[in-house]
């Protein structure tokens, strides 16, 4: 094992897999991916599911078959991943610290870096649900690598709180693997995971989804006896005589993804609080020079397919900028950057910042979500100042699916933009149909 | 922890709280048998494990009672205790914070109060001397009664520290093993019958927390008083999002010392606890409206907690004595070979050194002729503690042994050498949340999301059981079902 490479990977998923291969088709030599698990791929070789491979290689993938695309490619473009390890500490420098039983406690050097962490799943302790504190309380994410990797059944009748994508799927593989679920409660009043797996997942299996509903309290001492439930109003306060308590062994809770970024904080990288990831440029740069990031450790995304695009952008520009570091031409970073702000209904975006280069040259993939669904044509306007420079047409915006679009060279162009530098997206309904 | 122990002792204590693990250690001083009975799977589960974590300074109790006597010695034990014993124990001080005129008002009284405690360095700081002290605290804040002595402590780790150095020095600890009845002969306790059989003694000492009235009750010893649990509920905060400089206590009200605003020796801000009164046995389970309580009495002190960082919540139960407001530390009238220690509300965990201390003190005064052993073994080492290293020493700790370098936990960055060590300790860990206690691991914003699969395995092989036999706190908590593929319940 060297001291310095080219760029170092944290992270051996679907963002952190296409980042190595990217940067080495981009130059870079050495190329190092740390994957704290005892095999690269990440999160997908949980997801025995299909639905990975639509955008990239237009085809319906299980999650391992994604991910072995992926390593087989890492593999082919000689990518070293160093598995059962660690990242415990970085800095703004770029010296990485990272620990595994066979190298032991090791400092390396990265001349650029990405991060591609993924994401941690949302507890029950951050949605306050009081009560006891009993066995049988779990992630959802966390029971399907029970289930999927280790073969192990924590439960036989489940109450799923949370209709994300997560949550709908392991709803089915609880199913399949002989276990009872007898609810699934989503405090929103719509849908949060996308259309099709509520379709597979929920209505095919018959399994019983209670919108605007959500579990108030959690009974039993040892084990999981019941969860009481309660209808919620838009405000997520509960409707006084809606209580219903249901009996279960286990609570699978699924409200929800965070981006992992406890490294990031420790090199001083900002973080945005709507995304809960790095600020981004639309070279997926952080605000600390040569660090770049991708994935769901930046925003959530959808689909990995998404995931794996932007650690395209992040493993190029990584290995560009590690070769001019090499060279000597560390030119600074166009000191004009565009900041992109959420308008009305818009959420979160992906990259925060985008130069006036890349607007006029190579053009950007813009990622955003909305707060509110809205089941009908929708306008996507970029504002600069008051003025809507650029309008897009959608089908619909739902805050499950997020909205993606390719924005190709000089599309957003408008005298005198560069005066305010900051533009704005904003979802509107449109008006009839 | 053993499957043949002998039968006889010279002491038996009921309870592995704070209060019988250091009892058991002070007897281990001394040339006897000494075993403590624990009814839950781990030591450290009632009221030691759930509280503020706080030593307490001692301007609180009445003067004149049990309780300030006992708070304010034991403040100054656990200075060595906790040295003695690798316990994380910072003196931090603690304020008072009175907000607006009227409160202000009210803490001459609590000073006047500590000083008849003869708690050491209090004083009332004014407002702007105040605020530079603490810059997140309400800036309406009028000013503080400023206690220096008032400390943090991890609470789970001083039980299982003075365990282990009990059973270091001979003791024996038996956990899942529950008081049944007592074996009285010509009005002398001679032995329990517990769960795991028979056990003789000549003396029991009852510190039996929520439980120690009923086993008064069974020694006809004051059948007249019960234990009214009072509930408190705790929020815990990522450490990552939030940090205070002190421990910040509200003026306090008839119903307590109030909510407090604290950072734990971990780093974590904890907010806590309400005061709820329960029927025994008392449930520890959190509610609603106590969880909205604490948060909006907590905002009053310090306005910029995120309901959003919270990362836990827990609660947990004093062992109040009802109207009978002050400690009890007695051998009983009426009965021979008893040493009850019960009513220990707070400061109970400030009080314990002295407690034990007072315990000692009790047995000499009836007569018992302590012989002391020469080899006793005063310091307890705690094993290594990954993430509080610096890079140096994690490379040296990894060097020598591998099993450090495997992370097993991400948010709290435990390895899996630390695990096998909690498990492999004198007094070690059975249970999911008894590796989470010894280690800190599944405690972070994650709560043992990451961690879970990977400590089960480690369990299983270290423990030698199977995956289905492991449990979160004991038999009935099982975390595996079965299988995948087999049938249910197969």
């Amino acid at each position: 094992m060297k001291d310095i490479y080219d760029v170092l990977v944290i992270g051996g998923g679907p963002a952190g897999l296409a980042a190595a291969i990217e940067a080495k088709k981009n130059g870079a030599l050495d190329v190092l991916v740390i994957e704290r698990n005892g095999e690269a791929g990440g999160i997908l070789h949980q997801c025995i599911h299909n639905g990975f491979g639509a955008v990239l290689f237009n085809k319906d993938m299980p999650g391992p078959s994604y991910a072995e695309y992926f390593v087989r490619e890492a593999e082919k473009f000689g990518i070293n991943i160093l598995t059962d390890t660690a990242v415990i500490d970085m800095t703004a420098s770029r010296h990485v610290y990272a620990n595994n039983i066979i190298s032991g406690f090791v400092e390396l050097e990265g001349r650029a870096i990405v991060l591609a962490m993924g994401c941690r799943e949302r507890t029950r302790a951050q949605i306050r649900i009081p009560g006891t504190r009993p066995a049988g309380v779990f992630t959802a994410g966390m029971v399907q690598r029970m289930v999927n990797i280790e073969g192990y059944m924590p439960g036989n009748r489940f109450v799923i709180l949370g209709s994300g994508d997560i949550g709908m799927i392991m709803a089915r593989r609880l199913v399949l693997e002989g276990a009872k679920v007898e609810r699934i409660l989503e405090a929103m009043p719509f849908l949060t995971g996308l259309r099709r797996n509520y379709v597979q997942c929920i209505k095919d299996f018959g399994i019983r989804l209670d919108l605007g509903r959500s579990v108030s309290g959690i009974i039993g001492d040892k084990r999981v006896e019941a969860v009481r439930t309660v209808q919620v109003d838009e405000s997520f306060f509960p409707v006084p005589g809606t209580e219903e308590t249901i009996e279960c062994d286990t609570l699978l809770v699924s409200i929800g993804l965070i981006p992992e970024n406890e490294l990031s904080r420790k090199a001083g990288i900002d973080l945005d609080p709507l995304t809960g990831g790095p600020f981004v440029d639309d070279k997926m740069e952080t605000n600390v020079d040569g660090i770049f990031a991708a994935g769901n450790a930046v925003t959530i995304y959808d689909i990995a397919d998404y995931v794996s695009l932007a650690g395209y952008t992040a493993g190029k520009n990584a290995a560009i900028y590690a070769e001019r570091l090499k060279s000597g031409n560390t030119a600074p970073r166009h000191p004009n950057m565009f900041k992109i702000n959420c308008g009305y209904n818009v959420r979160s975006i992906v990259p925060q910042y985008v130069s006036p280069e890349t607007l006029s040259g190579n053009g950007f993939t813009l990622g955003l979500r909305a707060s509110r669904p809205i089941e009908k044509k929708v306008l996507m306007e970029v504002m600069t100042g008051s003025r809507v420079m650029k309008s897009y047409r959608e089908n619909y915006a739902r805050p499950a699916e997020m909205i993606i679009r390719k924005i190709k060279p000089d599309e957003w162009a408008c005298p005198g933009m560069e005066e305010t530098g900051e533009l704005e997206i904003r979802l509107i309904e449109m008006d009839g149909d | 922890m053993e499957n043949h122990v002998q039968n006889t002792f010279d002491f038996i204590i009921a309870g592995g709280g704070i209060i019988g693990s250091l009892i058991a250690r002070e007897l281990t001083k001394t040339k006897n048998r000494v075993l403590l009975i624990e009814k839950e799977a781990d030591i450290g589960m009632g009221a030691s494990g759930a509280n503020s974590a706080i030593i307490h300074a001692g301007y609180d109790p009445r003067p004149g009672t049990l309780k300030a006597e006992m708070n304010a010695r034991g403040n100054k034990l656990w200075e060595e205790t906790a040295s003695l014993l690798d316990i994380p124990f910072k003196r931090t001080g603690s304020y008072v914070v009175a907000i607006g005129g009227k409160e202000f008002g009210s803490l001459e009284p609590l000073y006047r109060r500590g000083i008849a405690n003869s708690v050491p360095g209090l004083c009332i700081l004014q407002r702007e001397e105040f605020l530079t002290k603490e810059p997140l605290i309400n800036q309406t804040a009028s000013g503080a009664l400023y206690a220096p002595s008032a400390g943090v402590i991890d609470p789970f780790m001083a039980v299982i520290a003075a365990a282990e150095n009990s059973v270091k020095n001979s003791a024996t600890i038996l956990t899942g093993t529950e008081l049944l009845d007592l074996i009285v002969i010509d009005n002398k306790i001679t032995g329990i019958k517990t769960n795991r059989g028979e056990f003789f003694t000549r003396w029991l000492i009852n510190a039996a927390g929520t439980g120690s009235a009923k086993i008064m009750h069974m020694a006809g010893v004051r059948t007249e008083f019960n234990i009214r649990p009072r509930r408190g509920e705790y929020l815990i905060f990522d450490s990552a999002k939030i940090s205070l400089n002190n421990v910040l206590f509200p003026v306090p009200t008839d119903k307590g010392k109030g909510t407090l605003v604290s950072t734990t020796v971990h780093g974590n801000v904890m907010i806590g606890p309400n005061s709820v009164e329960m029927d025994w046995p008392g449930r520890t389970e959190t509610s609603e409206e106590g969880l909205g309580d604490v948060l909006g009495s907590a905002l009053k002190l310090v306005p910029s907690l995120k309901a959003r960082d919270i990362i836990a919540q827990f609660a947990g139960l004093r062992s109040s004595g009802g109207d009978y407001k002050d400690f009890i530390i007695e051998i009983p009238a009426g009965i021979k070979g008893m040493v009850n220690v019960t009513g220990i509300d707070s400061p109970g965990f400030a009080s314990a050194p002295a407690i034990a201390e007072r315990v000692m003190e009790l047995l000499t005064g009836a007569g018992e002729n302590f012989k002391f052993k020469k080899d006793f073994e005063p310091v307890r080492k705690a094993s290594p503690c990954f993430h509080r290293l610096s890079h140096k020493e994690k490379a040296e700790l990894v060097r020598k042994n591998p099993a450090y370098g495997r992370i097993v936990c991400r948010c709290e960055e435990v390895t899996e050498g630390e695990v096998i060590d909690a498990i492999k300790s004198p007094a070690g860990a059975t249970t999911y949340d008894g590796i989470k206690r010894r280690t800190w691991l599944g405690t972070g914003r994650c709560q043992g999301s990451f961690d879970y699969p990977r400590v089960i395995d480690i369990m299983s092989r270290e423990l030698g059981i199977k995956v289905t036999e492991i449990t979160k706190k004991g038999a009935g908590s099982e975390i595996v079902f079965r299988h995948t593929k087999d049938k249910e319940g197969g």
